[in-house]
């Protein structure tokens, strides 16, 4: 029997020819990733680690190294403005040059800058600390999230352990509806299969969708399958994805296939010719419904951001629905990457937001984690671009959050409760 | 090891609502700790007792990474925590970390468990012993790496003891 690409990547970084779900190996990493949450928590553990007698002396390898701030920045107030501080000091101390300092060129959401910036490869085994690092999992490599001490393990010895998961094959088939993205595919995923469906499995996606599915969509979908509980999301590499990673970087990478009689714990088939705009009702991502069925639903907040929801194309979906309209409720928009706003400011994106009425802001996490920069009070409700709406999540636990496509929250903007972007006129 | 039980019959409880976004810049585990499950119960820290297991439905801990989500609970005082099923990465921070154990016990066990009972968890059995109720429940063993990082008492200390 052969084995799966999650399989393959796994056994070739830990120097097996075989590996089996339930194995655990220890594997060497590729790459590795804080932020400005995980970052002074990874500090916290070696200071600890100092106390135990084993100190730091140099990474790893500082070149497989980088940091971004996304969290609290632009600096939310002084415990992050000191966080971000002693950052910065540690990276240049340990001589990590890919530090994305916002105000300063580049930077953005890890998630983010991961592809943007043609981080992380083909092939490639990826830790993060951050949840979210599945998302990287659509340019063929295998990108998991860690904790602080994993990172902090990894950062000293280049390795960490790992069980093998098993892999759900999910096919996916079929002509895509207009107005169908990638973000109601994978809710109508997690719906079907609950926030625990992938729990410690690899999630990957094949078939005639994802061929002709663009890079940035496809990155939705690994990027939602943290809310499933997956280890990873993971999309085999192709044309467009080498095409996508041709204008971003020069580094050589060995892409890797699933055998061809490699095995799933399961198949899931989908055929996508009927599917309508979803919406995931609060509180979790997994309660979902029809965007139609939730019509006239009143919201105060519009929220077009974060790592699932404001790549350049979410950004021009989202404009093609305001162009020319105004919105009737609170629209905060905040593009992903710094080199996002730029090019949604060249293709006139940003002006017809300005001119629908809503804000334009730097990038951030900001709301999404509830963190800063819009902020949810008791009883408000949003229609978001993200991907969790757990009690409190994007501010007081008694705030309500609905999670759809730029597509949708874009319709809902304008028209001041949940819309169905078909029925916008 | 001993403790007393503080239950939540609730399945998905998500690291938000374990310690909430806005206290993530804190990495002080002391400060963590007075704001352990603040999302769920704001009365919590005055409830737990020190060495208190806490026993709660399936998937515990999904959503994100922060290792803020097992410290917080270790600070409160909570040693281990019994459930169906937990969410990954707050399984290996809470192992990898030391924290706190995250054992996992059938449905059904979860549901005989009341809260305020003593039990008595016995890892080398893999048993646990409810001294209220006086019934003998089983735990899923831990697989053979991990049980030696629990032994360890975390990653760094499991390294320490292999360099030895
Ligand atoms: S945008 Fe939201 S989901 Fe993405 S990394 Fe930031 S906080 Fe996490």
């Amino acid at each position: 029997m052969g084995m799966n690409i999650t399989e393959k990547i796994l056994a070739k970084a830990s120097n097996r020819t075989k590996v089996s779900p339930d194995d655990v190996v220890i594997a060497n990493i590729d790459k590795v990733m804080i932020h400005d949450v995980s970052g002074p928590g990874v500090i916290k553990v070696f200071e600890l680690w100092e106390n135990k007698g084993i100190k730091l002396e140099k990474l790893y390898d500082p070149e497989k190294v980088w940091i971004s701030e996304d969290h609290f920045v632009p600096a939310s107030d002084k415990v992050s403005a000191n966080n971000i501080s002693l950052l910065s000091k540690w990276s240049k101390k340990f001589n990590v040059k890919k530090h994305y300092k916002y105000g300063l060129g580049q930077y953005g959401i890890c998630h983010t800058l991961s592809h943007e910036e043609g981080l992380i490869l083909p092939g490639e085994l990826y830790v993060g600390g951050d949840s979210h690092t599945n998302t990287s999992g659509a340019m063929g490599a295998l990108a998991v999230g860690l904790g602080h001490t994993d990172i902090a393990y990894v950062l000293m010895n280049g390795k960490i352990w790992f069980k093998i998961p098993e892999t759900i094959l999910f096919k996916l088939s079929g002509k895509k509806p207009d107005y169908i993205m990638a973000k109601d595919i994978i809710l109508k995923i997690i719906g079907e299969i609950g926030t625990d469906g992938a729990n410690y499995k690899a999630m990957q996606f094949s078939g005639d969708v994802i061929e002709k599915m663009t890079m940035e969509e496809r990155l939705t979908l690994t990027n939602m399958t943290t809310e499933a509980g997956a280890k990873n999301g993971i999309i085999e590499p192709d044309n467009t994805t080498y095409e996508y990673l041709k204008s971003r970087t020069n580094e050589k990478y060995i892409p890797v296939y699933s055998d061809v009689d490699a095995e799933y714990s399961e198949i899931y088939s989908y055929e996508i010719g009927d599917l309508e705009p979803i919406v995931a009702k609060p509180f979790s991502p997994k309660n979902i419904s029809v965007a139609r069925e939730l019509q006239g639903i009143e919201l105060d907040k519009a929220y077009i951001g974060s790592c699932t929801g404001a790549k350049l194309e979410d950004l021009r979906n989202a404009a093609k629905i305001m162009k020319g309209k105004k919105v009737k409720i609170r629209t905060e928009v905040l593009p992903a990457a710094q080199s996002i706003f730029l090019k949604a400011m060249k293709e006139g994106l940003v002006n017809v937001f300005l001119e629908a009425g809503a804000i334009v802001g730097p990038p951030t996490c900001g709301a999404c984690c509830g963190a800063h920069m819009g902020v949810l009070a008791k009883d408000e409700v949003c229609i978001s671009t993200t991907n969790r709406n757990f009690p409190g999540r994007m501010g007081h636990v008694e705030s309500k959050t609905y999670l759809a496509s730029p597509l949708v929250v874009a319709s809902s903007a304008i028209n001041g409760k949940i819309t169905d972007p078909r029925d916008v006129d | 090891m001993t403790g007393k039980v503080i239950k939540y019959d609730i399945e998905n409880i998500d690291t938000d609502v374990i310690i909430p976004g806005p206290y993530l810049k804190i990495h002080d585990h002391k400060e963590l700790g007075k704001h352990s499950m603040e999302g769920l119960d704001p009365d919590f820290s005055s409830k737990v007792n020190k060495g208190d297991f806490m026993v709660t439905g399936k998937n515990f801990g999904c959503g994100s990474s922060r290792e803020h989500a097992p410290i917080a609970l270790h600070e409160s005082g909570i040693q281990a925590i019994l459930a169906p099923s937990f969410a990954r990465i707050f399984y290996r921070n809470a192992v990898d970390g030391g924290y706190l154990l995250p054992i996992e016990i059938e449905q059904d066990i979860v549901k005989k468990i009341q809260d305020r009972d003593e039990l008595e968890i016995n890892l080398n059995e893999n048993k646990i012993f409810n001294k209220t109720q006086k019934e003998e429940y089983l735990i899923k063993p831990f697989p053979e790496l991990i049980s030696k990082i629990v032994s360890a008492g975390g990653l760094i200390n499991f390294k320490i003891e292999e360099q030895n």
